[in-house]
């Protein structure tokens, strides 16, 4: 997905992932006269401030009144805009949460979220305001395309792509910096297909948003340290998910370890789960993330550190699961 | 100022038509809000016969005025009227409720042509009515919004928020009502959760406020044409002060009928309250209209 948005090697690194997302909008905005902004009082946070700073008629705050955000919101994709809303995850998923399911995915109509500080990316806010169970809120509502982008490019590539496919996207991405997995918008971002960041036919770990760059360093460290060959598959896009991927690593590598930052109920650990337990194959599985707990104050590396669900915690999971015993032979039929 | 004598019998006499239908209805369905219903009639009746911009031959019509039943559970009055206009197939009333109808409790704006918002949870119908209003404003549009609420809706915060923002934009080619009849599932409003002083909580959040009788035509006529008219920077809010169950004399006021069945023998008594209640309304248009 090509597109006129470029930075230079400077800017890669200089912008936080909700800097990515503002300049993306703006240029939706210079392009098409349909998209407008909405927000709670979070226009700086969440950078849907920098729309307003170019098109002041297209942008709305509501105040600190999510329900109404969604509602209005949903009004004028009914009359034919494209509106974006953000604010945090945590009151996007939640505080308007009957709105999104009937407002907005019931009613299927053409609105975008872009919830920002998702995870424990606000990790010294507390849990009033860490996104642990978003996504398996937004997952099971019909109509919905959910998307937790990796880092800053790829941000950007799903906000276009949610301007680009009519209906109902929720983007949740982190607050300040996530580590740079992409260094340009051109390495085939397609909504709904993996990305395979290193090959591998040991394992396959499947991850999202920031945890994408510490699984592929985890699989440098074990190519490395232990000989391992380890395959790690971005999967940016948790709905719909790209089952033929996950189907695939089943039988090439039989051993699968998801990793998320979110609680392992209901996200992308339950959404990988699915398949797996679906396809009746053998298959040692392991699901990193949020261990069903509010998660500790501070800072966001930190709890992830905490959490393990950085490369320290990957690696430790995959030396584990590796240990795992199952059927060695090819004969699938015994085991459906 | 009254609707001449004309107008206004023509409009009760679809009033008339309307809520018969509605009873028709309930009956088919075999049970309905068939109190919101026809406390709610007279406003669906006036805004679909005599201000609202439609073009029957294109429901969709970019151009048309929008309106949302904000109180969503009012769909058995609302389908009679969408069905009545030419927008749905008559026949489509009499699976009302039934598994796979396209009509049900709550209308369904992808499945009932004519539907402008999806509704039923409450609290959300004026936070949409709003975004289409601002939709138009920013399109250059002149269509107009109109939103109907329940008034034991606005116990729901979420109103207050949305009335918040259309003060703060001056969204005033939207136009709401509430169905203000004094009844919700459990008991009367002001004994479940008092509303009063409810019109001046309106006044306090920026509204201009007309407080009429919602059942009469021209009283609903005036505060339409008032609000209309408005040139300043202040929404309008009618409140429309109605009777559960208006016309049907076992129903009136009495918040049992918020939900209620139909028998053979009540649906009949219901369409002989009904026509007589037609005539009185009929002697005072002739009476009071010019």
């Amino acid at each position: 997905m090509a597109g006129g948005l470029t930075y230079t090697a400077v800017e890669s690194t200089a912008l936080s992932t909700a800097e990515y997302y503002g300049k993306a909008l703006v240029e939706l905005g210079e392009q098409h006269d349909d998209v407008v902004a909405l927000t709670a009082d979070l226009g700086k946070s969440t950078k849907i401030g920098m729309f307003q700073e170019h098109f002041p008629d297209r942008f709305f705050n509501v105040g600190i009144a999510e329900q109404n955000m969604f509602g209005v919101a949903a009004g004028m994709a009914k009359a034919g805009m494209v509106p974006f809303l953000s604010t945090f995850s945590v009151f996007a998923s939640l505080r308007s949460a009957d709105q999104l399911h009937t407002d907005i995915c019931y009613q299927n109509v053409n609105a975008k979220i872009i919830a920002t500080h998702s995870g424990t990316s606000f990790g010294q806010a507390g849990s009033t305001h860490h996104a642990i169970c978003d996504m398996a809120v937004v997952r099971s509502m019909p109509n919905i395309t959910l998307i937790c982008p990796a880092d800053g490019m790829e941000t950007v590539n799903a906000v276009r792509a949610a301007y680009e496919n009519p209906g109902p996207y929720y983007i949740r991405i982190n607050r300040g910096f996530d580590r740079v997995l992409n260094s340009s918008t051109d390495y085939g971002f397609e909504v709904g297909k993996a990305i395979e960041l290193h090959e591998g036919t040991d394992i396959t770990v499947i991850a999202c948003g920031s945890c994408a760059f510490q699984a592929l360093q985890a699989a440098n460290f074990l190519e490395n340290a232990d000989g391992l060959k380890v395959r790690v598959l971005n999967m940016h896009t948790i709905k719909p998910l790209d089952k033929e991927a996950v189907v695939k690593a089943i039988g090439d590598t039989r051993r699968i370890i998801t990793v998320e930052d979110h609680n392992v109920i209901g996200g992308l650990g339950s959404a990988v789960a699915e398949v797996v337990a679906e396809t009746g194959k053998g298959c040692a599985f392991k699901r990193l993330g949020i261990q069903d707990q509010f998660a500790p104050i501070g800072l966001h590396e930190d709890i992830m550190s905490i959490l393990g669900i950085d490369s320290n915690g990957i690696i430790a999971a995959v030396r584990e699961t590796m240990k795992a015993d199952f059927e060695l032979d090819d004969d699938w039929d015994d085991e459906t | 100022m009254p609707l001449k004598k004309d107008e206004w019998l023509a409009l009760e006499k679809k009033a008339f038509e309307l809520r018969n239908l509605c009873l028709d209805t309930t009956y088919w369905a075999g049970s309905g809000h068939i109190g919101g219903g026809m406390s709610v009639m007279d406003m669906m009746t006036v805004l679909y016969h005599k201000y609202m911009r439609l073009d029957k031959n294109n429901p969709n019509w970019e151009d048309r005025d929008r309106f949302v039943m904000s109180k969503g559970h009012a769909g058995i009055a609302y389908a009679p009227v969408l069905v009545d206009f030419g927008f749905n197939d008559p026949e489509q009333l009499k699976t009302f409720n039934l598994t796979n109808s396209k009509m049900g409790i709550h209308l369904d704006a992808n499945k009932v042509v004519g539907v402008d918002a999806s509704t039923g949870s409450l609290g959300h119908g004026m936070s949409l009515a709003a975004g289409m209003a601002l939709a138009a404003r920013m399109k250059g549009k002149d269509y107009k919004t109109y939103c109907i609420l329940g008034d034991g809706e606005c116990d729901e915060g979420s109103n207050w928020e949305a009335a918040m923002t259309i003060a703060h934009y001056k969204i005033t080619n939207l136009i709401c009502f509430v169905d203000r009849n004094k009844c919700m599932i459990d008991g009367r409003t002001e004994d479940v959760m008092k509303l009063e002083p409810f019109c001046d909580k309106w006044r306090a959040f920026g509204f201009e406020v007309k407080d009429i009788d919602g059942n009469n035509i021209s009283e609903l006529c005036d505060a339409i044409d008032e609000a209309l008219a408005n040139t300043g920077d202040k929404p309008y809010m009618i409140v429309a002060n109605t009777l559960k169950g208006c016309c049907i004399d076992f129903m009136e006021d009495d918040y049992h009928w918020h939900y209620g069945a139909l028998n053979e023998e009540k649906y009949e008594q219901a369409k002989k309250s009904l026509e007589a209640a037609y005539k009185k309304r009929c002697e005072r248009a002739q009476k009071e209209g010019l």
